[in-house]
């Protein structure tokens, strides 16, 4: 995993980066399957491994293939990335061991879904019944997140051209009215979009 | 480099039901294995973003088509929040299922696999429109993921060709 990460970062043609970062995610899937959590790994493989390699391609294909090369790299960034990356490995010593019992987490709400969630929620995979149950309002979070980032990539590049709805409902507007309003609220509604797509 | 596509072809048509048939499995399997909406959606989505790039994006869309991806998108987020609604029409909480059914546990599980099932056809849907949204483009400019997988294209070309005729 760590050296596919490092590969990463050496490489220039970004079809081939692509193509790694799903070897890294398929690696991490199989580093949460061994730490037994099969829900998150089954996530990891589908979407990591998956979707967004697919997805990458696509915007690829929109793009270019071969990374720009910069200008030397300067000296304060790899000091700033070198003091982020020291303040970060000293923050994980402070974490609990891998299995602590004794662990905040293990200490918390924990203990109650494991012995309660049989009675008082019902499926034997405890992981959907907090999902869907217990943080139910997360998980309608999480749906409108995804939804929302569905509805930005129509507002950015879904108008542009070819078929569907948003480019018929443009191309009737701009047939019914001639035009002087138009690019506002469009200007308006990529920057919406813009901001929805940072926040997912 | 018509027999990799041969290959391709057979091969999808092979595994696409399958994959199909894995997600609904995840998706109503969630409750007792690994797996949830989530997950069950965006399998169903690999399934058709499969099929649209090795048979062309124009053919996945006879499959399902735009609109509806996104009137599946919608649906799903619906299904969600109108599950919680409807349990606060029946005097519990929002999201609270237990009010759904006779017993809490039966109100649970109906509430569990309604939410759960929201999720899936957002997810699928999402992934789906996101996939169609990219790839139009491309289309549009000069179909370079068509051209990386399926060289020739034949197949969607003579199929936009009938849609123009047809109007």
């Amino acid at each position: 995993m760590t050296a596919s990460a490092f590969w990463l970062v050496r490489l220039r043609n970004l079809f081939a980066v692509v193509m790694l970062f799903g070897v890294f995610s398929l690696f991490a899937a199989a580093l949460y399957l061994v730490m037994d959590a099969v829900d998150v790994a089954f996530t990891e493989a589908a979407v990591g491994a998956g979707i967004s390699t697919v997805l990458m391609l696509g915007t690829l294909a929109l793009t270019h293939d071969t990374e720009k090369v910069h200008k030397k790299p300067s000296p304060i960034s790899l000091i700033l990335v070198l003091i982020t990356g020291g303040v970060l490995v000293y923050g994980t010593f402070d974490m609990p061991r891998y299995g602590d019992k004794n662990a905040p987490i293990h200490q918390h709400v924990a203990n109650r879904y494991i012995e309660k969630s049989g009675q008082e929620v019902g499926p034997p995979n405890i992981v959907t019944s907090i999902l869907a149950s217990y943080r139910g309002y997360d998980t309608l979070g999480e749906t409108a997140v995804v939804f929302t980032a569905a509805i930005g990539v129509l507002a950015i590049i879904g108008r542009v051209k070819g078929q569907g709805m948003p480019t018929s409902m443009h191309a009737r507007r701009r047939n019914e009215e001639d035009e002087p309003e138009e690019a506002a609220p469009d200007a308006q509604d990529a920057q919406i979009s813009t901001d929805q797509e940072t926040k997912s | 480099m018509m027999i990799e596509k041969t290959l391709l072809r057979v091969i999808a048509k092979v595994i696409i039901p399958p994959i199909i048939l894995f997600s609904l499995y995840v998706q109503f399997h969630g409750d007792f294995g690994p797996g949830g909406g989530f997950q069950a959606g965006v399998i169903l989505a690999t399934a058709f973003i499969l099929y649209g790039l090795i048979f062309g994006v124009s053919i996945a869309r006879e499959a399902i088509p735009a609109g509806a991806t996104r009137i599946i998108l919608s649906l799903g987020v619906l299904l969600y929040a109108g599950t919680g609604v409807v349990s606060m029409f029946l005097g519990g909480e929002f999201l609270d299922y237990s009010v759904l059914a006779k017993t809490q546990l039966g109100g649970q599980h109906l509430g569990i696999f309604l939410v759960e099932l929201g999720v899936g056809m957002t997810v699928a849907g999402a992934m789906i429109t996101i996939f169609y949204t990219f790839a139009g483009h491309v289309n549009g400019a000069s179909c370079s993921i068509e051209r990386r997988v399926n060289p020739n294209g034949h197949a969607p070309n003579f199929i936009e060709r009938r849609r123009n005729v047809d109007g």
